[in-house]
């Protein structure tokens, strides 16, 4: 169990790590900020260690008596191009306009 | 059979008489909301010309539809067609829909006058109202305190008089625990009941939409509007609707009520207890047989949705890259300069920490210990209500362990803000329905909500047990015109 415990201790590289797989950036502020409630957050959490899981089965779908819904492969009209690019934050011609991935030497 | 002091019907009645939704109808309506929410802000903002267009379109609609002219106020996370649907965050400030909700289309079918705009925490993340980028609400009956949340701006604008019902989203009890401290009625439907097309997802396994209104009556009218089944959400049942306003009015003479004791341990205030007590006392005086139950999970239940819905969060915000919709910061070096940048300056502090903790949680060697796992004990949370509705027709509990908090009260402690959705948070892991309704005024002159819960597709179970209570009580907030 301590072993455990210490294994889930949140430092300021776990707190990064998160950051950089979410896409997010933090400031020393942030990092300090969030080190400290997801340590408390995930502490609280622990709790969960308490239950006894043996053999039940994780919830996949609240409604047991649904199933993976399917329908045919028939193309259908959905939104046009125009609406597509309507909330484009910037764009070219039919398509959405991104900075450059291929970094100019 | 309808309550005459439905709101609802006031409304009804009102427009009967002046069939015209005329310009000067619609202008009184906007002044009157404008006046009200200058105190309490339900809503972020108000798009006055789509309204009025809207109440023109209407005027030639026929006489006999369920809601013609009726106003409701829609919360910001639910897509209105060339409207503002910002869920209140940086992020989405200048998204318009290209598309209507299923849910949209349902009260535009019957004549409703839909208003867009009702405040509420950003993307859905919070407790109280206090996260939206346009600041927060403020609770009707006591402007220091919160509206409760994330449907703070929903229960505010009914409560103020200020639409004739409003329509929220609830996830870990947004519909519920904000009715409750405003004192009025939201009801969380069966996961599956009202299709979520057009609602911007929050946690896709908890998330259902729902009615808040003034009283039991107009719920069950709304419910019938909003529910049936739509080929766009594959979670969407299909199932018959029911008349639940079939269900209002009925006897609960030997309706089997449960009351969970696991709710009644911790946390909760004195003042929300004795309501509640008392709320069991009238629905046993009304011949309900009460019954003593155990959910032997439910210490678990916060825990576990603070695994699985910011889990669900981290995986459905990634779509916020600043690619393709929302915020884009300015000149951004290159792709991931923009993903980040752009994430970073439109997201608020409570969104940014779901999404490390659902982010956390779900990565590589933390999956098992911690999503699997909240699955699994959220299986075992489900087995109780079942086992419970195989001895009882509904549970009461209290709605939420306390009365409307100050604002600022809990802003410094997630843990704090999150144990405020501990009684509403079970009725999402197990996908049942469940009701707010009034119970009466605790010491400090807040509402005290009772929650009542049932089996799934069991809605008509609640309708006629919470209007018995209601009419019974007589804590039905009269409507003042």
């Amino acid at each position: 169990m301590d072993e455990q415990k210490e294994k889930n201790v949140i430092t300021d590289e776990t707190v990064r790590y998160a950051a950089k797989l979410a896409r997010i950036s933090l400031d020393a502020k942030e990092e300090v900020l969030f080190r400290e409630q997801l340590s408390d957050i995930l502490g609280y959490i622990e709790q969960l260690r308490e239950v006894d899981t043996e053999g039940v089965l994780p919830t996949t779908h609240v409604l047991p008596s649904m199933k993976n819904v399917f329908r045919e492969d028939i193309a259908a009209f959905s939104i046009s191009t125009e609406d597509a690019l309507l909330n484009a934050p910037d764009r070219t011609e039919n398509f959405f306009k991104v900075p450059k991935i291929i970094k100019d030497r | 059979m309808r309550d005459e002091l439905s709101c609802i019907d006031v409304c009804r009645k009102w427009l009967e008489e002046k069939p015209e939704i005329s310009s000067r109808f619609v202008r009184d309506l906007l002044a009157h909301i404008k006046r009200i929410d200058q105190d309490i802000k339900a809503f972020a903002f108000i798009d006055e010309r789509r309204v009025t267009e809207r109440a023109a379109k209407i005027e030639k609609l026929p006489r006999d539809k369920e809601l013609r002219g009726v106003p409701v106020g829609i919360k910001n996370n639910i897509c209105i067609k060339g409207s503002l649907t910002t869920c209140c965050s940086r992020m989405l400030e200048t998204f318009r829909p290209v598309y209507d909700a299923h849910v949209i289309e349902k009260l535009y079918s019957e004549g409703a006058l839909v208003i867009e705009g009702l405040n509420m925490d950003e993307f859905a993340f919070g407790s109280s109202c206090e996260t939206s980028c346009y600041g927060p609400t403020r609770n009707p009956i006591d402007t220091s305190r919160i509206p409760g949340g994330s449907s703070g701006g929903a229960a505010a604008a009914v409560r103020a008089g200020e639409v004739a019902a409003s329509i929220g989203s609830d996830t870990g009890g947004s519909i519920r625990q904000p009715a409750s401290m405003c004192g009025v009625v939201g009801l969380k439907p069966t996961y599956g009941r009202v299709s979520r097309y057009g609602l911007i997802a929050f946690a896709s396994s908890l998330d259902q939409i729902g009615p808040i209104t003034r009283n039991v009556a107009d719920s069950a009218l709304m419910l019938e509007v909003l529910s049936g089944y739509d080929k766009r959400d594959s979670t969407s049942v299909k199932i018959d609707v029911p008349k639940y306003t079939e269900s209002l009015g009925k006897d609960i003479k030997g309706v089997r009520i449960g009351v969970p004791r696991e709710y009644f341990l911790e946390g909760i205030s004195s003042g929300v207890r004795r309501r509640v007590e008392e709320a069991i006392d009238v629905l046993r005086e009304l011949g309900a047989e009460i019954k003593d139950v155990s959910l032997p999970h439910t210490k678990y239940a916060v825990s576990c949705y603070y695994i699985i819905a910011p889990a669900e969060a981290s995986s459905n915000l990634a779509r916020y890259d600043g690619a393709q919709y929302g915020y884009r910061a300015k000149n951004p070096a290159d792709m991931t300069d923009m993903y980040i940048s752009s994430r970073n300056e439109a997201f608020g502090e409570e969104v940014k920490r779901r999404i490390l903790l659902g982010t956390y949680s779900l990565s590589s060697g933390y999956y098992g210990e911690y999503y699997l796992k909240a699955q699994k004990v959220r299986t075992r949370i489900s087995e109780d209500f079942h086992s419970a509705f195989k001895q009882c027709d509904c549970l009461v509990t209290p709605t939420s362990p306390t009365t409307a908090f100050g604002i600022g009260e809990k802003t410094m402690s997630p843990i704090e803000m999150y144990l405020s959705d501990i009684f509403t948070i079970p009725a999402n892991l197990a996908g049942i329905p469940a009701m707010s309704v009034p119970c009466g005024i605790a010491e400090n002159d807040m509402p005290v909500g009772l929650q009542i819960m049932a089996g799934p597709f069991r809605e008509e179970v609640l309708m006629k047990v919470a209007h018995a209570f209601e009419r019974s009580s007589g804590h039905e907030e009269k409507l003042r015109v």
